[in-house]
């Protein structure tokens, strides 16, 4: 095991390089460039042996991918924001045609107004494309995720595709330190992509036909079916990976000093770190906080969030976007899952951070100390937009 | 005939939509309106007929010296066949 | 006597769903005669996508991938490297997509591919609209011609002006090789498409294919009428190979674009100056052609 201080970005690129992506097709977007770069130099130096297909756009990057994918081989992209956003149509092509593809997704602001700083909009927009999703807390975690990813994915009862996110500039600027694990462990963990079928001259077949309205419906519900045992196959994977490597970062919900907790935050990216300060503090000052970080939105955490739901007495969303529904996507969904459970925590919904806005230790202690108070007054206003400039005065200004 | 080409549950199909029933069990002969029939006495065997159909269904029987067969079970009734034929040996006759 | 002028092997299995007398479904099965068994097709959203019915009903005896409208240039550019990465060599890569999906949703991915200098090959089958969806006009349709997004009406709001010429836009690439073929050409179609076996890199085919439906012309008059391109000299045979032209038909008796254009229910309503506009373009690009041939025959 080597020990490098590395980029979010980088933790990607050997992330890929470790898992032996045999296709990485890829177009450069700010903030994603240098894995890219990384990718490119690996390949340049014989490195990695890899078919490296240049691509002129994101939209051709994820198509190459997901015909080399069902030509058997292991493949990679990595992309960002409106490069997500323009692979759209062709990311539920890669669900439906069931390639485990793993994609890295530095999850930048859209536009207008131009934008390339953290906010989850783009990612969070494709929560309807059957593509698991993974956000990730540390550089650490995006490359150990990663080499999770393709385990899970590659699951003969799961094939489907997975994208990791780590917060622009955040992570994917940010070095910090990150082991590299062996290459021959990375190996034992993960074989080769052995697809049950493939586009094979010897054995011809047609793939993604047209179906008729009598049977479209059973091949989606074939796929809900997939995406219910890919709770179980992460759990294994997260527990073999541990096993194996000596790390765990959680499985669908990353809880934090839930247990015996009175209220707790829900968030997902870098914004948990920073929370997990807040309730490390809050904890030594004997109050019960603590933090619940969305690693995986799809499969969505509804069971956990359930358990969770009755230990506690009020939980905040922290949404790092907003779709113009009611309420940011992440409060939507966990309201949702609780509607019928028995137990029903206050919930309130905080937006914040978005295009890259710092969200402070200073601004979650007060969503903390609001969320310490709600059993007694109440949830307030149910959806806050957090750190507004409206004119009024605020505390403290980071 | 394999359970996935005949399905009664989603359990029987493929985990993503695979063709590989060959179309030849779709009987297309059935849109005919028009036959087109061979007169194998003044036909020369120069395999036009058979070059230009687009369905395949002008086939070579080896065992019969080579002679060019419709396959009545999919030919759709195109005409192009008898259009084409430079001794005009195939007649279109109207299906009864 | 006995013998077949193109190869035997039939890897398109009769039964498929084409309208009587496709031009599409020829070129399909030109284009598999040709490069043979050990050949995979991608195929986006055109009438080669629907033409095998429903699941799990299989036209073909090769693999085969259906793709999105626009991505076959980055669908084939994705099947190659696969193969690649697994050292698989003497597999034929062919993306297979009709002319909407060509010159317009898909031009990009396929200029992408191209220039990557891909080991491909592309056949665009043209039936010069977007068939079927049921006959939109599409950038390779030509001048003239009715379709129900050029409806004609009262206004003469018919396609105006002249279809892309996508080998240009290949050889503008530096292709190696470029080639028009046409259904009722079958020896020069299998001869070109197998040509390119022998060529690394990208090999890009305009493949004439006509629509009986789209054309509004009887269904035994698809090979006449394809006939009749080449011989009014409105789609010439020829093929560009490292930038050299060879004209591959050159028509020993011109015929008059007036007695293609009038077997077609599409160009009906034309009035006879824009008839003699298209003669004019028509005598204009061969011509063109004629001196390009020349031009590189050192080349």
């Amino acid at each position: 095991m080597v020990k490098k201080v590395i980029t979010g970005n980088y933790s990607l690129a050997y992330g890929c390089k470790l898992c032996r992506a045999e296709v990485v097709a890829a177009y450069p977007i700010t903030p994603q460039t240098t894995v890219v770069e990384k990718l490119a130099e690996f390949v340049a130096n014989n490195e990695m042996d890899t078919q490296y297909v240049k691509v002129e756009s994101e939209h051709s990057a994820m198509a190459a991918c997901i015909s080399a994918s069902l030509a058997g081989a292991r493949t990679f992209t990595a992309t960002s924001a409106h490069g997500l956003t323009l692979m759209h149509e062709v990311l539920i092509w890669a669900s439906g045609s069931r390639t485990p593809i793993v994609m890295g997704n530095i999850n930048r602001a859209m536009a207008p107004p131009w934008s390339v700083w953290a906010d989850h909009l783009d990612s969070v927009a494709q929560r309807d494309t059957g593509w698991m999703q993974i956000y990730a807390e540390t550089n650490q975690e995006v490359l150990d995720s990663i080499i999770q990813a393709y385990k899970i994915s590659e699951d003969h009862d799961v094939l489907l595709p997975s994208m990791i996110m780590e917060d622009a500039f955040f992570l994917s600027h940010t070095t910090e330190a990150v082991d590299i694990p062996e290459q021959a462990d990375v190996d034992a963990f993960l074989p080769p992509y052995d697809p049950p079928e493939k586009l094979d001259v010897d054995d011809p077949k047609g793939f993604c036909s047209l179906v008729m309205p009598d049977w479209y419906m059973e091949f989606r519900y074939l796929m809900y079916e997939a995406w219910n045992k890919a709770k179980k196959v992460i759990y294994d994977v997260v527990e073999e990976f541990e096993q194996k490597f000596g790390r765990n970062h959680g499985a669908l919900l990353d809880n934090y000093r839930c247990d015996d907790a009175d209220v707790v935050l829900i968030a997902a990216g870098t914004s948990a770190a920073t929370a997990r300060e807040v309730v490390d503090e809050y904890r030594e000052q004997g109050k019960k906080v603590g933090l619940a970080r969305m690693r995986f939105f799809r499969p969505f955490p509804a069971d956990e969030l359930r358990s969770l739901a009755k230990e506690v007495d009020s939980i905040g969303v922290l949404d790092r976007s907003f779709t113009f529904a009611h309420g940011g996507a992440f409060y939507t969904e966990v309201a949702g899952a609780l509607y019928n459970s028995p137990s029903k925590p206050m919930l309130k919904n905080y937006i914040a951070g978005l295009g890259g806005r710092d969200i402070t230790p200073a601004t979650l202690r007060g969503l903390y100390d609001e969320l310490l108070q709600m059993k007694e007054n109440g949830p307030g206003q149910e959806i806050e937009w957090v750190d507004l400039k409206d004119g009024a005065p605020h505390g403290e200004v980071p | 005939m394999k359970k996935r080409w005949d399905p009664k549950s989603y359990k029987d199909l493929p985990y993503t939509p695979i063709m590989d029933r060959p179309t030849t069990h779709n009987k297309t002969g059935v849109w005919r309106t028009f036959r087109p029939i061979i007169d194998y006495e003044k036909c020369t065997k120069c395999y036009i007929c058979w070059k230009f159909c687009p369905d395949a269904a002008i086939i070579i029987v080896e065992e019969e010296d080579r002679k060019v067969e419709i396959d009545y079970d999919h030919c759709k009734g195109c005409a192009v066949c008898a259009e084409e034929c430079p001794v005009k040996c195939i007649k279109m006759e109207r299906e009864r | 006597m006995g013998k077949t002028t193109i190869p035997e092997e039939e890897l398109m299995h009769p039964g498929h769903i084409a309208c009587l007398g496709c031009g599409g479904g020829l070129a399909m099965r030109y284009m598999l005669k040709a490069l043979g068994r050990r050949t995979i097709v991608s195929v986006p959203a055109c009438c080669w996508a629907i033409m095998h019915g429903k699941h799990p009903s299989f036209a073909l005896d090769v693999p085969l991938v259906n793709t999105a409208f626009e991505v076959t240039g980055a669908s084939i550019s994705g099947i190659r490297a696969a193969l690649d990465a697994k050292g698989i060599k003497d597999v034929n890569v062919v993306g297979f997509a009709g002319d909407g999906g060509t010159v317009d949703i898909g031009i990009q991915a396929l200029s992408g591919a191209v220039e990557r200098n891909t080991d491909i090959f592309y056949v665009m089958y043209d039936n010069e609209a977007y068939m079927n969806t049921g006959i939109q006009r599409s950038g390779a349709t030509p001048e003239g011609a009715w379709t129900t997004t050029t409806p004609v009406g009262t206004t003469g709001d018919w396609k105006k002006g002249p279809k892309k010429n996508m080998v240009e836009i290949m050889v503008a690439h530096d292709i190696p090789y470029t080639a028009t073929v046409n259904v009722a050409f079958p020896e020069d179609f299998v001869k070109k498409i197998a040509k390119g076996k022998d060529i690394v890199g990208p090999k890009f085919y305009h493949a004439f294919a006509p629509c009986p439906t789209g054309w509004r012309h009887p269904p035994e008059h698809m090979v006449k009428i394809a006939k009749m391109a080449v011989d009014s000299n409105l789609f010439p045979l020829f093929e560009v190979e490292k930038g050299k032209y060879r004209i591959t038909r050159k028509p020993k008796k011109k015929i008059p674009v007036k007695d293609y254009l009038r077997l077609q229910g599409r160009f009906r309503h034309l009035p006879e100056d824009v008839i003699e506009k298209i003669q004019r373009g028509a005598d204009r690009n061969w011509e063109l052609l004629l001196r390009k041939e020349e031009f590189t025959a050192d080349f």
